[in-house]
């Protein structure tokens, strides 16, 4: 029983950075229609800017994220601003989505060549990344609890953001009615573009946990993306919340799975859009989708 | 009284607006009817009932007997429904005629998908109509390159080219200019005359009551009045809805209303 | 030029079409069959027959995502499920001879039936998610690949070899790829023109008013699918018997679903010839100038920059532009006005004032 509840500590400790990662992804498809493909490997890259910043600053991870999440926000920015802020037309959501798959492919091979395919981790250069905490007979790790933390404060400053600012303000104006919104005076593209930033900017945080977690190469972009894909297809396209319920979900579903059969605990992601599509296509709190077009 | 189309106490909500609410119309065979109601009245939502659309909460659509309610939208129109939409749909990407080829689709004899698009037969009856609409020079062309006038006579064509039982067209003389609203209107006539039903959804008061007889108004999703256009212009009931009670706001929608064309 | 506006960009190799489209296309083809027979290295075969097997896929994928407007980034599913059970099949019926491609429509059945339930499922959805939903997928088959025993799990299952003519060895795999890929672009071409496509087509411009005209929208997007999946569940297990082993980051391998959509992209989404072009220089260059695949990730910068590049600069793909050049061109040529003239409301009034469908007016071909 007691590596039941450890499972689901962990799924639960765990699923909170990716639920970040996820509120990222989902607040861009909300404002902006766009699904960020590279959202998976911007993880591993923030996670290899903290791999270098600790090797040759020597710079702790967790503090590293002063300069780790300003620069990926620089940089989410710029990836709207370059690429997929230059879609026009009828056909615009497919084809950004296919310029944030042209733009995760181009990391990954710029990845690849300044650091090759070696697998690295974070895990060296942080005293606390094996530590644990013995309380109530389970062993909380130390990261994770840290993880956790920083993830609810970053979800609640999100939080706060949206519903108390005027920026957030616009925002939630804009996932609305984006026509509506530019009519009273809202500048969307500005707007647009920030939020990118912001959702990219999580990724900072969620690469340093992920690093401190994980061994990971150039390759892990593609299984965290297929999670978050999976996580915000059961929470529901443009729900934060839902995204946040839903990465905790899966994530504490793939431990208790993992105690059960670990070879189909990755399945579980599968199963659970399966499930979802056919059961309620728009996610646990998505918004009502249009029919299928 | 056999009818074509009847709707029997149709209701639809949307989270917490009733858009719909008890709504039951009749059309009688070879009738031109009127629907009408202001703004957010519930008519596009009836249609979008009526054609599969939207499901309906409660309710029955029969269509000449039978029960149609919430059957898939090409279901319906296999059963005998066309309908325009209040924002003209076309296929930009295809040509006139190719947007005419689909909707005569099913009429064609050879059930092979793989066959060429279009036999000879059904090419011709599409250029007649095109003909009989005014844009048969434009088949070659793509459908998106058409003004926004033609693109109505397009869709007007291709609904008519499956020869349906009835018409639903939602606001046919919606932001065109008078002239082809005079020669839609003709159009229409000229099909009544050889048979064919029509319900329509307008706001342009001359158009509907020059051209539709009976006309049922709706008004917050209930249909509130019946009747041919003279009893319904001087229904009070149709006045109050169009006019309102004591709201300012609604003296706005009288100025709308009457300026509309 | 002749037949239809639509047909026009297709017909855009006038030059060809002046000794007539089958003739030209039997000359391609019997061509391509003299191939291997003139260029008699091995390196060349092989490298013709990577070609063939992205030309057969792109088309295939094209078949789908280009006609209905469905991005898919998941159909190396089908490839290497086909390949899977290419490799699993040959090893466990002992088959050591030419008996091993029958295998390859099997493997390409399988790969339609596995489209079935996918599309099902997956297609009941707007567009965007529906790309998301792929590329899950893809992802996920890749790691039941590894757990589940029955693929050997990361050490791959190896090709045996065949007991084919040593010095001939690649052109038993080369006819087959041929056949498959010839197969694979004529069913492309068959469809496009016939009422299905209309119906795709209809789907991809809109889909809901497609269903308000009878269209059966579901049936038909899974009956592409399904098509489309034939041919990558057969390339697969081609693959598989061409190269020495099958793991699972290569049969279910994402930048492949990427290549073949470049590929559709680059050479004119939509369009029968398009896939075929853009497979034979993507796949062309890339055999060019990387010899060696997994050694360096040089072409991942490649294929991402060129991808955006496409998507931004020339989303339209390269036949569909150069027809467009060429039709102004030609028009100037003989100072007509281009066919599909914006015409105003004005001139609709004079039609119907004037009471004649206007036949033939001045400066517009019928």
């Amino acid at each position: 029983m007691s590596a039941f509840m450890q499972a689901i500590t962990d799924g639960i400790l765990g699923g909170s950075v990716y639920a970040l990662m996820a509120a990222g992804l989902t607040l861009i498809f909300g404002v902006m229609d766009i699904i960020n493909i590279a959202q998976g490997i911007l993880v591993v890259l923030a996670a290899y800017l903290s791999y270098a910043l600790s090797v040759h600053l020597h710079l702790d991870p967790l503090l590293g994220l002063a300069i780790t999440v300003p620069m990926m926000f620089a940089l989410g920015t710029f990836i709207q601003w370059a690429f997929i802020g230059r879609l026009r037309g009828r056909e615009r959501t497919a084809m950004s989505l296919l310029a944030s798959y042209g733009v995760a492919i181009l990391i990954e091979g710029i990845l690849y060549q300044i650091f090759s395919g070696t697998p690295v981790s974070l895990q060296p250069y942080a005293w606390y990344s094996t530590a644990t905490i013995h309380v109530f007979g389970f062993y909380l790790a130390d990261i994770y609890l840290i993880g956790f933390g920083l993830a609810a404060v970053a979800l609640a400053a999100i939080y706060l953001m949206l519903y108390r600012t005027k920026f957030g303000r616009s925002i939630r104006a804009i996932v609305q009615d984006r026509t509506a919104a530019r009519l009273i005076g809202i500048d969307v593209n500005r707007v647009a573009a920030l939020t990118f930033g912001i959702g990219v900017a999580v990724t900072a945080l969620g690469g340093a946990v992920f690093g401190l977690t994980n061994t990971f190469n150039p390759d892990s972009g593609y299984d965290l993306i297929s999670r978050l894909l999976s996580i915000i297809i059961v929470g529901g396209m443009g729900s934060i919340g839902g995204a946040a319920a839903a990465a905790l979900f899966m994530v504490t579903s793939e431990e208790l799975v993992n105690l059960w059969r670990p070879q189909w605990a990755t399945a579980v992601y599968y199963v659970a859009i399966v499930i979802v599509l056919v059961v309620r296509p728009r996610g646990a709190f998505g918004r009502r989708e249009a029919r299928a077009q | 009284m056999n009818t074509v189309l009847r709707t029997e106490g149709v209701s639809k909500a949307f989270g917490g607006v009733q858009a719909l609410d008890e709504a039951s119309i009749e059309v009688a065979p070879g009738s031109i009817a009127g629907l009408i109601g202001p703004n957010g009245s519930g008519k596009t939502t009836l249609f979008n009932v009526i054609t599969g659309y939207e499901r309906a909460d409660s309710g029955q659509v029969y269509l000449n007997g039978t029960a149609i309610t919430n059957l898939p939208p090409e279901r319906v129109f296999a059963l005998g429904i066309g309908r325009t939409f209040q924002l003209t749909r076309i296929f930009p990407s295809m040509t006139v005629l190719e947007n005419m080829l689909i909707a005569a689709q099913h009429r064609e004899g050879s059930r092979n998908p793989f066959a060429r698009a279009g036999g000879a037969a059904s090419r011709r009856h599409a250029t007649e109509l095109l003909e009989f609409t005014g844009i048969a020079s434009h088949a070659r062309a793509l459908a998106g390159t058409l003004s926004y006038g033609q693109r109505k006579l397009l869709e007007l064509s291709y609904v008519l080219a499956a020869d349906p039982d009835i018409v639903l067209l939602d606001e046919p003389a919606g932001g065109v200019n008078p002239s082809l609203i005079k020669h839609i209107a003709q159009r229409v006539r000229d099909l009544n005359a050889a048979g064919k039903t029509f319900l329509i959804v307008e706001h342009n008061m001359d158009f509907v009551m020059g051209l539709c007889d009976p006309i049922t108004v709706l008004d917050y999703g209930r249909v509130i009045a019946s009747g041919s256009a003279e009893q319904v212009r001087n229904d009070p009931r149709v006045l109050d809805a169009y006019l309102g009670a004591d709201d300012s706001a609604d003296d706005e929608s009288v100025e709308q209303g009457s300026a509309s064309a | 030029m002749t037949g239809d506006a639509t047909l026009a960009p297709l017909s855009v190799w006038t030059i060809a079409g002046r000794i007539g489209w089958p003739a030209s296309n039997l000359l391609l083809v019997a061509a391509l069959v003299a191939f291997p027979l003139v260029f008699t290295n091995p390196a060349v075969t092989t490298d013709a027959i990577d070609i063939l097997i992205f030309v057969a896929m792109a088309a295939a994928w094209n078949t789908f995502s280009g006609y209905t407007g469905y991005i898919s980034l998941g159909h190396m599913v089908f490839f290497g499920c086909g390949a899977y059970f290419t490799a699993i099949a040959t090893l466990d019926w002992g088959l050591t001879g030419s008996g091993v491609f029958w295998l390859l429509p099997l493997a390409g059945l399988l790969g339609g039936v596995i489209a079935i339930p996918f599309g099902l499922v997956a297609l009941r959805v707007r567009r965007h998610t529906f790309v998301v939903i792929t590329i899950a997928v893809v992802f996920i088959f890749q790691q039941m690949a590894y757990n589940f025993g029955v693929t050997h799990g990361s050490s791959g299952i190896n090709t045996p070899v065949f007991n084919f003519d040593p010095a001939t060895y690649n052109n038993p795999f080369y006819y087959v790829g041929l056949v498959i890929a010839v197969a694979t672009v004529a069913a492309s071409w068959v469809i496009r023109r016939s009422r299905y496509g209309l119906q795709l087509r209809a789907i991809r411009d809109d889909e809901d008013r497609a269903r308000g005209l009878g269209v059966q929208a579901m049936r038909v997007k899974i009956g592409a699918l399904a098509f489309s999946a034939i041919p990558l569940g057969a390339v697969g297990g081609l693959y598989w018997l061409t190269t020495y082993t099958i793991q699972p980051p290569y049969a279910f391998n994402p930048l492949w679903d990427l290549t073949i959509a470049l590929m559709a992209f680059l050479g004119g989404l939509g369009t029968v010839w398009g896939p075929v072009l853009g497979a034979v220089l993507v796949e062309g260059a890339q055999l060019y100038f990387f010899p060696q695949t997994g050694g360096s990730y040089l072409y991942y910068l490649v294929y991402g920059g060129l991808f955006l590049f496409v998507i931004l600069g020339m989303p339209r793909g390269l036949i569909p532009t150069a027809a467009e050049l060429i039709e102004k061109v030609q028009a100037r040529l003989s100072r007509e006005p281009p066919l599909a003239a914006a015409v105003s409301d004005g001139e609709i009034d004079a039609e119907i004032a004037g009471g004649t469908p206007a036949a033939v007016r001045a400066g517009e071909s019928a």
